[in-house]
């Protein structure tokens, strides 16, 4: 079975970060047809922080991860901040005891990583958030693996339905946070939170799949 | 622009450094720069009471600290929640060892980083327990209450909160005051025109010339209806109109009134709509307990006004009618 070295695997959280840095000003240019305009930086800031603090160490993905989202909680605040603080935080305590990370425990991650989030945000699939991203591809990895699929085309599912999920956002009504009080004028517009999330996950399944080869 | 700043990405460092210079007789800074304390917090023997919120509202949130109101609060930037970490912090810097009262608003935001808070604090040894302000009438229907803001009924509700916890009661005794105090209290707003985050440059929303939007939130964030201006009799006739059915208040009920600045209207202007406020109040039968007018809750440099009234009994009269003394509440 397909696996990976968790104390080998910090790059991983590196590979995160220049996500986020390169697409800073796509993602403020989103949020800024229907939001503040300040995605791209409030990410770009709490990602670089975490580059900053992660500098000159080693450390395992489940450390970067649970650095990265301490970093996020303690020092982005807004929406985001807790949402991917969470986010990660979870990512990080599903997969910290396990020297290898297998199929079983990046999905163990995902479906952490959903919960956290659907626990302090309260948001449902449909309500123009990151879940609309982070649902699907959690529902579509799962799917795979039980059809008998390996890792890495799990992956591949966990890519698409990201993706699918990230895109579905643009024909949605916000129906939580700021952007839902502009009601069907958010309607057109791809969601902030869900281009982030898609360009994580993708992130994150990428560079696994160049992990396990 | 017209506006007044050093570095736009630094005003609110700017502002707290200036604002603690200013009160020093009242407030300290913290370790964590996004948190300011009352100088005598924690106050031995007494619940603490903690409120935060993103900055641009002066005097909410930190001109609310002080003697009989706010032990701590937790600093955002402009329009933006505080993170998790500041306002677990304000718990630290209030708490006395009778756990802590946050008083805060209904923002998705803050909602959050209450909630991570306050999971941090149970872990920490602190007792926190929350009363979420959703004072505002014009952002939910009433079967949908707890999806309302909160607006400048959050000063009341610190009010009362500040005065049970200054009184002796437990955290319970607090919590339950601070909750009946919002329940019995409804708002709603009216912009005449919008505000600009110097650091975004430009109004993050529009009310035409000659029109006011009905129900405006905070943030800009749209209301009920738009509408040709208005004479100040007739704004105080339309908020009246949502708020008294909304309750309701009746004839006999005793209620205080607190109408706000959104941040450009001027205090004059402000009086000519509570005169009206007060007439048709009397008209109706309504007792004025209290009143306060001017700028006590607002959204940079938004013109326009809200309306608060609050239902009183024995118990919140008792706690309104405490002497208090912070930078945007002074009361003999």
């Amino acid at each position: 079975m397909a696996s990976f070295k968790n104390s080998e695997a910090g790059s991983i959280v590196l590979d995160l970060i220049k996500t986020i840095q390169t697409n800073k000003d796509f993602l403020s240019e989103v949020d800024g047809k229907i939001g503040d305009g300040d995605h791209g930086i409030n990410m770009n800031k709490g990602f670089t922080m975490t580059e900053d603090k992660l500098k000159g160490k080693t450390y395992s993905m489940s450390e970067g991860l649970s650095i990265l989202g301490a970093t996020l909680l303690e020092d982005i605040g807004g929406s985001m901040g807790p949402l991917y603080g969470v986010l990660f935080d979870e990512m990080s305590m599903a997969s910290e005891e396990h020297a290898d990370v297998d199929a079983e425990v990046f999905k163990a991650m995902v479906e952490g990583a959903v919960a956290g989030v659907q626990d302090i945000g309260n948001a449902q699939v449909g309500d123009k958030t990151l879940l609309d991203t982070l649902i699907p591809a959690s529902e579509a990895y799962a799917k795979a693996l039980e059809a008998g699929k390996d890792f890495s085309a799990a992956l591949d599912d966990f890519k698409a339905a990201a993706k699918a999920g990230w895109q579905s956002t643009e024909n949605m009504v916000a129906k939580i946070g700021r952007a839902s009080r502009l009601g069907e004028r958010s309607r057109g517009v791809l969601d902030a939170g869900a281009t982030s999330c898609y360009l994580m996950m993708n992130s994150l399944a990428e560079s696994i799949q160049k992990l396990i080869g | 622009m017209d506006r007044i700043y050093n570095n736009p990405d630094y005003m609110v460092e700017d502002m707290l450094k200036g604002f603690v210079k200013a009160h020093k007789d009242l407030v300290e800074t913290t370790e964590n720069a996004r948190v300011l304390k009352y100088k005598n917090a924690p106050v031995e023997g007494k619940v603490g009471i903690v409120t935060g919120g993103g900055s641009g509202h002066k005097p909410a949130f930190i001109g609310y600290i002080g003697k009989n109101l706010c032990d701590a609060v937790a600093v955002g930037e402009i329009f933006s929640s505080p993170t998790a970490a500041a306002f677990l912090d304000a718990f630290k810097a209030a708490d006395s060892g009778k756990g802590v009262a946050c008083l805060y608003g209904n923002y998705a935001g803050d909602n959050m980083n209450v909630k991570m808070a306050v999971r941090k604090a149970k872990a920490a040894g602190i007792t926190v327990k929350t009363v979420v302000a959703n004072d505002d009438c014009a952002s939910a229907p009433k079967d949908e209450l707890a999806k309302r803001r909160g607006v400048a009924g959050e000063v009341l509700m610190w009010k009362v909160g500040g005065a049970k916890a200054a009184m002796g009661a437990d955290l319970d005794g607090v919590i339950a005051a601070a909750q009946k105090a919002i329940d019995n209290t409804r708002s709603v707003g009216i912009g005449t025109a919008p505000c600009t985050i110097v650091a975004v440059g430009h109004p993050n929303f529009t009310i035409e010339d000659g029109t006011m939007e009905v129900g405006i939130g905070h943030h800009g964030e749209p209301g009920i209806k738009v509408e040709p201006l208005k004479s100040a009799d007739g704004m105080a006739e339309e908020m009246l109109d949502i708020i008294l059915p909304d309750l309701p208040f009746a004839a006999g009920d005793e209620v205080v009134v607190l109408l706000s600045g959104l941040g450009a209207t001027p205090v004059m202007e402000q009086y000519i709509v509570y005169n009206k406020v007060a007439e048709i109040l009397e008209e109706k039968g309504l007792k004025i307990h209290k009143a306060y007018v001017g700028n006590y809750f607002t959204s940079l440099e938004m013109k326009g006004v809200t309306l608060t009234l609050m239902k009183l009994d024995d118990e919140l009269k008792e706690c309104i009618d405490m002497p208090a003394d912070s930078m945007g509440l002074k009361q003999l």
